[in-house]
């Protein structure tokens, strides 16, 4: 696997390309073969930063030092005292302490790099999703072989000190939800794979399903051993044909080869995956929904306690963990906790793998440790914005947040986040500029919560309705004052009351927007104007 | 639901009713079953009318009316036919902002009918779908399960175009 030692940044926006960036990236490339740094510094360019007496800037990661303005000559002392000897190149340091305030993407954030660094995705794409052949070539089985020559509870000790945390969006404990499953009493356990990734802008899941399906097995495996389970099922959602289609010749195949089924490999463990296919419906991701799916009945979530963990699918004891976070596991019983410890946040190991959507230049997939921000996800990996300047994004899908332009240098993981009030979600990234309105934004929000409300629970069934008809009416300049503190109040009773995770956080796009676009949701109802003009303000 | 005897429903078509009976053979055993089934009728047959929902509650040996709540608790699920082709338009967030609204004001210009409806002639139904994972190529229209990225409003006046080319050539 690569990991990169140090990230160069150069930056190559219209100003800087005026001032000969192209030659100074020709030049880095040149020096870093010259010193023979190739495997172990990841060069990418990022939009115009600080001002134009700097530029072209450079600034070096994880050390986070820029250097301004670099020109091509100066390029190779550059890399031979930073990247070669590994000492501040103090002479072409940007020294102006004003200066370096300008430069936004200085944040005070040193250690991680933010590389792509694939783990949960390093053989999609690579190998062949339909051969099991090929993927035992390429390690494929390793991690559960090593698995079934250690005690089932070394295993779980082994995650808990990895550290990692579901990636679903709710970033629990991957290790204390194992053993909770290990230690509840009973004979008949099972292990759940949740491919049902509903949440709009999400399709991570699908992409690692289809490119790598022999993986997914591995981990259920590993985790079914480790749990005392001897069944599993793959809860896929009906939209993705393909992956389903994948994941189903997988399993065939595995049971060909011998590795699900009776006696697994002469070692008295049995272990056999079954397929569900869900039906298009959103709360289905929710655990105990897609219980209640399996088991052939309306998507409605159970009430909790209790836990899947000891009251699961059938009443028996059952292990979900999403795809992403089943990715990790062949890795980290490869390698090792300390291995997987060393990427991502002290708090949130390891990698996540995000969508990034919207307006930038580029979208698409992306694995990068836990920690990296905003700005450098839309300026390294979406190559910049589109057209005009970035207003807010949206993560996760529905149920995350609206993560405002001035917390945009907040590390991504899952503690940074909870502390300014925003969350993770289940790794979307939808990138707006400001030609979107937030009131339109959250009202389309609101319906799609409207409209996928399971409508067991009152909170979330009228509080959903409501809301929506409170946004629908600001959109079209009927709003009031008394509308906002109304939405507060469903908010707040949604989040306090709902039965599932659907209804508590369906108000949070609604919290976001009045806490961090509130003059723009008044602008709507005092002047009778959207600013981004995208509502119809007929009235 | 009262039980009529409709001449045009599935139940009574000899082409189809073999096909039901093995999907309901087929699951008949399996935990959780309802699910599998219904999926499997609904890609088979296309819909779920009443008198299938009946057929199914008996066959299964459970109540209607929990076979009518997972029916209509489910999107995938319809109870009535659909267009022989159906154009579907993803509103997850991603293709709103990327401007599926504009493609379905498009649609009700060209083909003349609002999602949830179906042409006088059977051929198209128009339908409203969630997210379908393909968010990079917002805004996504789904042709019969195939997916349309980018999809400006020229290029679906050509989707719309292929569609009833190739139903006249077949």
């Amino acid at each position: 696997m690569k990991q990169y030692r140090s990230m160069v940044l150069i930056s190559n926006g219209d100003s800087s390309q005026s001032k000969g960036s192209e030659a100074v990236i020709d030049a880095f490339h040149q020096a870093i073969e010259k010193y023979d740094l190739t495997s172990e510094v990841y060069l990418t360019t990022i939009p115009d930063s600080g001002s134009p007496k700097s530029q072209p800037l450079v600034i070096v990661y994880p050390e986070a030092v820029a250097y301004g303005p670099v020109s091509a000559e100066k390029v190779d002392f550059l890399v031979s005292e930073h990247l070669y000897k590994g000492r501040v190149a103090e002479s072409l340091k940007v020294s102006d302490p004003f200066e370096i305030k300008r430069i936004s993407w200085l944040v005070q954030r040193t250690g991680t790099i933010p590389a792509e660094n694939r783990i949960v995705l390093e053989y999609v794409g690579v190998i062949d999703p339909t051969s099991i052949n090929d993927f035992l070539t390429h390690d494929g089985g390793q991690a559960f072989a090593t698995a079934m020559e250690m005690e089932p509870q070394r295993i779980i000790d082994i995650i808990k000190k990895s550290g990692l945390r579901g990636r679903g969006g709710a970033g629990f404990p991957t290790g204390i939800k194992w053993q909770a499953v290990r230690d509840a009493p009973g004979n008949k356990k099972y292990v759940i794979c949740n491919a049902d990734e509903s949440e709009p802008g999400t399709f991570k899941d699908r992409v690692i399903l289809e490119g790598n399906p022999f993986s997914m097995i591995e981990a259920m495996l590993i985790a079914g051993y480790a749990c005392g389970a001897d069944e599993g099922y793959i809860y896929i959602r009906g939209e993705y044909h393909d992956a389903l289609e994948k994941i189903t010749n997988a399993i065939i195949a595995a049971r060909e080869f011998g590795v699900l089924g009776k006696n697994i490999l002469n070692t008295g463990f049995d272990f056999d995956i079954h397929v569900h296919s869900g039906a298009g419906a959103y709360i289905c991701g929710e655990e105990t929904a897609l219980l209640e799916s399996i088991e052939g009945k309306r998507g409605e979530p159970r009430q909790k306690p209790p836990y899947p963990t000891t009251y699961g699918l059938w009443g028996k004891p059952t292990l979900i963990n999403n795809v992403e976070t089943l990715g990790n596991i062949p890795p980290i019983i490869q390698n090792g906790a300390e291995w997987f410890r060393a990427q991502g946040t002290p708090s949130s190991p390891g990698t996540k793998v995000y969508t990034i959507l919207g307006n930038v230049n580029k979208t698409g997939l992306m694995e990068v440790p836990m920690g990296i921000t905003l700005r450098e996800v839309i300026g390294i990996y979406g190559k910049g914005m589109k057209s005009s300047a970035f207003k807010f994004a949206q993560t996760g899908g529905s149920s995350g947040s609206i993560i405002p332009a001035i917390l945009q240098d907040t590390p991504m993981d899952f503690d940074s986040y909870r502390n300014v009030g925003v969350s993770l979600g289940s790794g979307a990234l939808l990138i707006c500029d400001d030609s979107n309105c937030i009131v339109d934004c959250v009202r389309v929000l609101m319906r799609f919560f409207q409209v996928e409300s399971c409508g067991k629970c009152v909170p979330c069934r009228i509080g959903t309705e409501q809301a929506l008809e409170i946004m629908t009416a600001i959109t079209q300049g009927r709003g009031t004052m008394d509308h906002l503190a109304q939405l507060e109040w469903l908010r707040k009773g949604m989040e306090d009351f709902s039965n599932c995770g659907l209804g508590q956080t369906a108000g949070t796009p609604i919290k976001n927007m009045l806490d961090h676009f509130r003059a723009e949701v008044e602008a709507h109802i005092k002047l009778g104007v959207c600013p981004a003009g995208v509502c119809e303000m007929g009235g | 639901m009262t039980s009529t005897t409709q001449p045009t429903d599935p139940l009574y078509n000899p082409k189809m009713r073999p096909i039901i009976d093995k999907i309901i053979e087929d699951s008949i055993d399996l935990d959780g079953g309802l699910m599998v089934v219904l999926n499997n009728l609904q890609s088979k047959i296309g819909y779920l009318s009443a008198p299938m929902q009946e057929y199914v509650a008996e066959a299964l040996s459970i109540p209607v009316s929990k076979v009518h709540g997972v029916v209509s608790f489910y999107s995938f699920f319809t109870t009535v036919p659909r267009g022989k082709h159906v154009i579907k338009f993803c509103i997850g967030t991603a293709c709103y902002v990327g401007g599926i609204n504009q493609l379905i004001d498009k649609a009700k210009q060209v083909i003349g009918i609002e999602p949830g409806q179906t042409t006088s002639d059977g051929m198209i139904t128009l339908e409203i779908c969630r997210c379908v994972g393909a968010c990079s190529q917002a805004p996504v229209v789904v042709v019969d399960e195939v997916i349309n990225g980018r999809v400006k409003s020229s290029k679906f006046e050509k989707i719309v175009q292929n569609v009833l080319k190739e139903e006249a050539a077949a």
